[in-house]
């Protein structure tokens, strides 16, 4: 048992904290109230390599690992977690390309994700099938020589910036589950467009929007993995998403820590510092105590994927813990600022609503609970 | 183009500084490269890049942790360096001593140019490059604002800071350069970077390896903090120009500027 970084993920971790206190952190206030999307970081958080996390040098990726991908997104949520969010689908989107894409799927696509000259997007959710992601109705149409691929996602993040979006779609409308299959849209295919873009509580830098299928013609070879394999591809990208969301969680929930400590030093009421109330202090010792441990999940679900080691359990635990940790924390920085944590002139107000999304995309809490418990109880 | 930059590991600058006898308590302190230095880095793999040749080589004097700050250099872009580990050397934090340990271990190094900052930011003295292009026997600019070598690498024109504007100089290779801020605007080590950055080649040396027997021609007798900032006073008054008059008052009789 080692709790120890090495030398690479404790660089990694502070290129990760410099870039994000001096790129992110001074212009994300401003990026949530205007909903601007943060293009400009996330080309150069690209060309930095932080794109391309897991993906291996040969693939044009930096290959450091899951642990220092947790670390790293952990400070890039501290600063702004609209922009963490799009660090963790980029990367996630490399997974399936990785896991079962053939020799030319890989240099066509995955090299350009993992060097972020292109970013991707993730596409499951719809209208109709959120957490039931099994009864997806998007419907992909064998013609020969291509897919004909019909139907609306929902909630698809940065697909308005996207090059490429791995696509869920049915093949076989009669085996559930079993009947669905990956592909890899480019963004110029004929017949696929976006729609209207989420009005959202929080993470409002971040792009969330509608994909419209009509007739859209996808190539053979376009098709990830075999007919059939889609439900396995997405879920098998998603134990590794989670592991970012729980980062992403860490990091907003160690904003809302600093943010509390700085204001109970500096708030004084009945002639004293409200960090010299013992109801303060024991908030503090809460949160600070809940977020070593979310910490410590989401690393030890990584370092399981870093070994080669099944983390479906392990991740989902990190995602469940962390995303819950993530919302007290914020509900208690929010508390200790009083009236004035409720307005926008406070950091809390952001960190207060781009914490409430963690515990339901990648899986709601109680998705992730059905996930743990399947892992649990099986024989 | 081949060339040298000299790097200091230096407390991070928001770190709470505590004096410890003729020094400052280190435990706790987070260590980076010193600022000025990482632009002379920066602009040592800028040169390399725009002239598609040679080799950047880091040099540092300092402790075993000094390597963090190498290494960083080195996922920066830099190709090797030499870490010269020797502890009367960098505890006598002296400008000369560490000069010609520097000195010494460019000599054995194939240069156009020498990169430093123009100061460390944590003694400050600002000697170093002055004395390194002395030791070399070559010319020194510091404060250096801009850098165009020539593409034969026979000369290059500066633009370094003087008071109040710039000067242009022209001057032949090699040369000692110090960087100032402005210079440029230092990169972040890439994730490849940091990655290839444990296999890059770092030599381990000692002044007695590099064959300097200088001494320090400085000791350091005491270190104290500046004294704290006295309370500001508020100037009372009835009206605007009572108030005016007791300022004017104050300025000639108690802090005596007027
Ligand atoms: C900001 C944002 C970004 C997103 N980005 C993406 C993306 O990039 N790609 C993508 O494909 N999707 C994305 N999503 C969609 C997200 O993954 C879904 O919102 C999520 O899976 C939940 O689905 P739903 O919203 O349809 O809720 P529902 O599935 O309708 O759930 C509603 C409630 O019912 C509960 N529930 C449902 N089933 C069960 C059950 N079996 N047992 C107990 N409780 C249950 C849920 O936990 C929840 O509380 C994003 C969503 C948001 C808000
Ligand atoms: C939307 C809104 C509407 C409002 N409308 C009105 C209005 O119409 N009229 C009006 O007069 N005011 C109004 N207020 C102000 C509101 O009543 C105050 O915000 C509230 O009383 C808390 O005071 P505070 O914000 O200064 O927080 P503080 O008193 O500074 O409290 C900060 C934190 O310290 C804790 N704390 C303080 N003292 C102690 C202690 N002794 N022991 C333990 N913990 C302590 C608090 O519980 C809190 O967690 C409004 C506020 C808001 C947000």
């Amino acid at each position: 048992m080692a709790f120890q970084m090495t030398s690479e993920q404790e660089m990694i971790r502070l290129m990760a904290r410099d870039f994000a206190r001096k790129e992110l952190e001074p212009h994300a206030g401003r990026r949530d109230r205007e909903a601007i999307f943060p293009q400009d970081s996330i080309r150069k958080m690209g060309e930095l390599g932080l794109m391309g996390m897991m993906v291996p040098a040969e693939y044009g990726g930096s290959n450091t690992g899951a642990v220092s991908y947790c670390l790293a997104l952990q400070e890039i949520a501290y600063a702004c977690a609209s922009t963490a969010v799009t660090m963790s689908v980029a990367n996630l989107s490399t997974e399936p390309l990785l896991r079962f894409g053939n020799e030319e799927q890989k240099n066509t696509y995955l090299v350009p994700l993992a060097q972020g000259r292109m970013l991707g997007a993730f596409a499951v959710t719809e209208p109709e099938a959120g957490s039931d992601a099994g009864s997806i109705t998007v419907r992909a149409e064998d013609r020969g020589d291509h897919y004909l691929i019909n139907g609306t996602k929902i909630f698809i993040t940065h697909g308005a910036y996207a090059d490429v979006i791995n696509l869920i779609a049915r093949t076989d409308p009669k085996k559930g589950s079993r009947g669905l299959s990956a592909f890899i849209i480019e963004k110029s295919f004929p017949g696929f467009s976006i729609g209207s873009t989420e009005e959202k509580m929080g993470l409002r830098a971040s792009n969330t929007v509608e994909l419209i299928f009509e007739d859209c013609r996808v190539p053979k070879e376009n098709l990830l993995g075999r007919e059939g394999q889609g439900f396995a591809i997405a879920m098998n990208a998603l134990d590794s998403g989670r592991i970012g969301i729980s980062s992403q969680a860490v990091g907003i929930a160690r904003a809302c820590l600093d943010e509390a400590i700085s204001y109970a030093r500096q708030r004084r009421q009945f002639g004293r510092n409200i960090g010299s109330f013992q109801a303060i202090q024991w908030m503090i010792a809460d949160m600070a105590t809940q977020i070593e441990a979310a910490g410590w999940l989401a690393l030890a679900a990584a370092d399981r994927k870093d070994q080669g080691l099944p983390f479906t359990k392990e991740a989902s635990m990190a995602k469940l813990f962390a995303s819950e940790v993530a919302n007290k924390a914020a509900y208690k920085a929010l508390q200790i600022h009083g009236g004035y944590g409720y307005t926008k002139e406070y950091k809390v107000e952001r960190l207060y609503r781009d914490a409430r999304v963690t515990t339901i995309y990648e899986g709601t809490s109680e998705v992730q609970r059905l996930v743990i418990a399947r892992e649990m109880l099986k024989e | 183009m081949n060339t040298v930059v000299c790097m200091k590991q230096v407390p991070d600058t928001e770190t709470l500084i505590k004096v410890q006898g003729t020094g400052i308590a280190t435990d706790g302190i987070k260590w980076v490269m010193s600022p000025y230095d990482e632009f002379a880095v920066e602009e040592a793999l800028q040169q390399k890049e725009k002239m598609k040749a040679g080799a950047v080589t880091i040099v540092s004097l300092g402790p075993d942790r000094a390597i963090e700050a190498i290494r960083t250099g080195l996922a920066m872009g830099a190709d090797n360096a030499v870490h010269i580990n020797d502890s009367a050397y960098y505890n006598a934090a002296d400008p000369f001593a560490t000069a010609a340990v520097l000195a010494a271990a460019i000599k054995n190094l194939q240069y156009d140019c020498v990169f430093l900052g123009k100061q460390a930011i944590d003694d400050d003295s600002g000697q170093v490059p002055a004395m390194v292009g002395e030791l070399l026997g070559i010319p020194v600019i510091t404060q250096v604002l801009k850098l165009e070598v020539a593409a034969d690498k026979s000369k290059a024109t500066v633009t370094r800071e003087v008071e109040g504007g710039q000067a242009v100089i022209e001057v032949s290779l090699p040369v000692v350069l110090s960087a100032q801020k402005g210079l440029n605007e230092p990169r972040y080590a890439s994730l490849p970077g940091i990655m290839k950055a444990k296999k890059k080649p770092v030599d381990v040396k000692t002044a007695a390896d590099l064959g300097v027997t200088a001494g320090p021609a400085t000791a350091i007798k005491e270190m104290t903090l500046p004294p704290a900032r006295q309370a500001g006073k508020i100037i009372g008054g009835d009206d605007a120009a009572a108030k005016a008059a007791a300022l004017a008052k104050a300025l000639q009789e108690e802090v005596k500027i007027i």
